[in-house]
């Protein structure tokens, strides 16, 4: 076995990219990873990626919010501290109104953006887990776990004939910076 | 898909020839990775003269107090609100084109967003200044917020439309600021993988390690969506309690319920104003035509003239209300407005709004840059003038005509808020040169459905009734980043 970790078809066309997908599959060569610099509508279909639950957290923070805001104004305008306006009830729903919803809208807000960070990884100071620096530029670079034992030069070849302008051996998983 | 078809009567939403994704990545970046103009530096050093102005006149405004202002005792609220309400409303376009416009699948926001929205930030941060120096005593700024009582007597009072507003305008800054910046991190982790250096260590940071592998695509684009769907109520409701803060009142001129609808108009119809001012000058001096196309400003010049309408519809019912309410009191506060000391400052907020915006059903003025910008300044003055229309002339003849007065702006109302057009500016000057002003993800998406190039290439294939192709050539000749003469032959 060599020392090579990762082989990476880089591609020119998001096309051709979908369609190598579909050759190294035909062939049961499993994917690791895509790296592209724009998304690409339905190639989490393509390589089973499920669903985002990201919206499900989105509504639990957003009710959250609501909750919070209602059981404050409520608390201080209705149970601690009453204040008579003109004899008018001190539970004054319609007025409670206007800052439930800006507190739904800053929960879910918050609370899905940090849950998108957290899941994803992404904070400040990361080190970048870069396997090719165009893969944000103008390539589209499909990632082939190389200990997999599926053939190199199979693989090779299926890349270039999808379309690959350069197919790479990485010795090493990741080319982060020095 | 990247490469689904779109009608070939569509016009595009990227010109010119041989554009590549490399291509795309490399214009865009030219501001930010290359050293600044003689252009930017001049603009720069006005606008940072203007910084330093509003730095001179808020300090001076916390050290004396608000009696430096030209406030008296029946004017109570004047330039500081004006301009409070008029930086609000800008802020209002960002939104606007990020969120409402992506909910309604109008792929043209691609190439404005991120410039609309940085705009949005910049813009609530000269509003909320102004939220911060009107109070007379800044450092107790944190009273508006519902602390408990061993901070005073009482917790706030949750039935008063100030205390909504500052729910409403910092929930609606800090969600600005992070659809912003989530919408950045593609971008940010493009210009890393390009550079050297410090350069490439602080873009590390700031792009928070960003891979652009298959699962983080996927969830930015739900994030993406979810929080459009959240900021579209969002920015509705924060110029709505902006304007209940005058609505709620029982001042006269004030007390009406067309406020809400009539304020998000007005707002949306100031921001795309000052997004036509800023990125007229920018697509030129930053060389973005061929992004920011002929089609972008028609566009946005349609909705200058859908809601300017609407805010000159508001202002005809608010007349007629006036006579129909039968109140002694709001009609004198309209004719007070129409015909009285300050007629001048009413009339031309007549012509700045509702009058001069309707010059945009001519095709030519509306695909005429020079036109458009000099009237999307008109229509910045104009909205200003409504906010001083509404706020001064309301407050400056009460009940009682023994205190009747006139305002009279001092030097530091007018530097403040000529220095608070300086820190905009500078913000957004700088904005151009670090970051990205094109979101360049988005763009790319586009490249291969709704390009010029693509559709040439089509029309060249044969791929369309000729009736077709000839109206969308016929199209393209508002195009000034596009040559009739390519399309002879075809």
């Amino acid at each position: 076995m060599s020392n090579i970790k990762y082989i990476l078809g880089s591609f020119g066309d998001p096309d051709e990219m979908m369609h190598g997908i579909e050759k190294l599959q035909e062939n049961n060569i499993k994917i690791y990873d895509v790296y592209t610099p724009m998304p690409i509508h339905g190639i989490e279909a393509k390589l089973g990626v499920k669903r985002s639950r990201i919206d499900v957290a989105a509504f639990c923070f957003g009710i959250t919010g609501t909750l919070a805001a209602f059981s404050l104004i409520y608390f201080t305008a209705v149970v601690d501290w009453r204040m008579n306006i003109g004899g008018k009830p001190a539970f004054a729903l319609p007025d409670f109104i206007p800052i439930m919803f800006e507190l739904t809208v800053l929960f879910c807000a918050f609370g899905m953006v940090g849950s998108y960070y957290a899941s994803t990884h992404l904070f400040p100071g990361r080190a970048p887990r870069v396997m090719d620096l165009r893969a944000t530029n103008d390539r589209f670079i499909i990632a082939i776990d190389a200990q997999q034992g599926a053939e190199h030069t199979k693989v090779d070849s299926l890349l270039k004939e999808a379309g690959a302008l350069e197919v790479k051996y990485n010795e090493r998983k990741y080319i982060s910076y020095e | 898909m990247s490469g689904h078809n779109e009608s070939i009567l569509r016009e595009p939403l990227i010109t010119g020839k041989d554009i590549t994704y490399a291509r795309i990545t490399e214009e865009v970046l030219m501001p930010v990775e290359n050293k600044p103009n003689k252009a930017w530096w001049i603009g720069f050093i006005a606008a940072a003269c203007g910084a330093l102005l509003w730095v001179f006149a808020v300090s001076y405004t916390f050290w004396t107090g608000i009696g430096a202002w030209g406030l008296n005792k029946t004017v109570g609220w004047a330039w500081d609100i004006t301009g409070f309400v008029w930086w609000v409303g800008i802020g209002h376009a960002g939104t606007l084109i990020s969120a409402v416009l992506l909910l309604f699948r109008q792929n043209w926001r691609n190439s404005i967003n991120r410039s609309a929205e940085a705009m949005t930030i910049f813009a609530v941060i000269c509003a909320a200044t102004y939220v911060v120096s009107h109070m007379g005593r800044p450092w107790l700024a944190y009273w508006v917020l519902p602390l408990p009582n061993q901070f005073g007597s009482l917790w706030v009072n949750f039935n008063s439309p100030l205390v909504w507003d500052m729910f409403a305008i910092s929930t609606y800054f800090s969600v600005s600021l992070l659809f912003w910046y989530t919408g950045l991190l593609p971008d940010i982790a493009t210009i890393r993988d390009r550079a050297t250096g410090m350069r490439r260590k602080i873009y590390s940071i700031l792009s928070f390690g960003w891979t652009g592998s298959v699962k983080t695509w996927q969830r930015f684009e739900a994030v993406s969506l979810i929080l459009a769907g959240i900021s579209t109520p969002l920015v509705l409701s924060v110029h709505t309690i902006v304007s209940m803060d005058f609505a709620t009142s029982v001042i006269p001129g004030w007390h009406t319920t067309i406020f809400p609808p009539y304020f998000v108009a007005g707002a949306i119809f100031s921001g795309f104003a000052m997004v036509q001012t800023l990125l007229l000058v920018a697509r030129k001096v930053l060389g973005l035509e061929n992004y920011i196309t002929m089609f972008h400003i028609e566009s946005m010049n349609k909705i200058i003239i859908v809601t300017g309408s609407i805010v000159g519809v508001a202002y005809l019912t608010e007349l007629f209300i006036a006579w129909y309410s039968g109140s002694e009191y709001e009609m004198y506060a309209f004719q007070n407005r129409i015909s009285g000391p300050y007629w001048w400052a009413y009339w031309l907020m007549m012509t700045c709004n509702v009058i001069s915006p309707q010059l945009f059903w001519f095709k030519k003025i509306r695909v005429s840059i020079p036109a458009s910008w000099v009237l999307s300044i008109v229509v910045n003055i104009g909205m200003w003038f409504e906010r001083f229309v509404i706020i001064v002339t309301s407050l400056h003849r009460d009940y009682i005509p023994s205190s009747w007065v006139m305002f009279y702006p001092t030097w530091v109302d007018i530097s403040v808020f000529v220095g608070s057009i300086g820190l905009f500016f500078t913000l957004f000057l700088l904005f151009l040169r670090v970051l990205p002003s094109i979101a360049i993800a988005e763009v790319k998406l586009l490249l291969k459905s709704a390009s010029e190039q693509e559709k040439k290439r089509q029309i060249e294939n044969n791929e369309h009734d000729k009736v077709y192709v000839d109206s969308y050539v016929e199209s393209l000749g508002k195009f000034d980043s596009v040559k009739q003469e390519d399309y002879a032959k075809v």
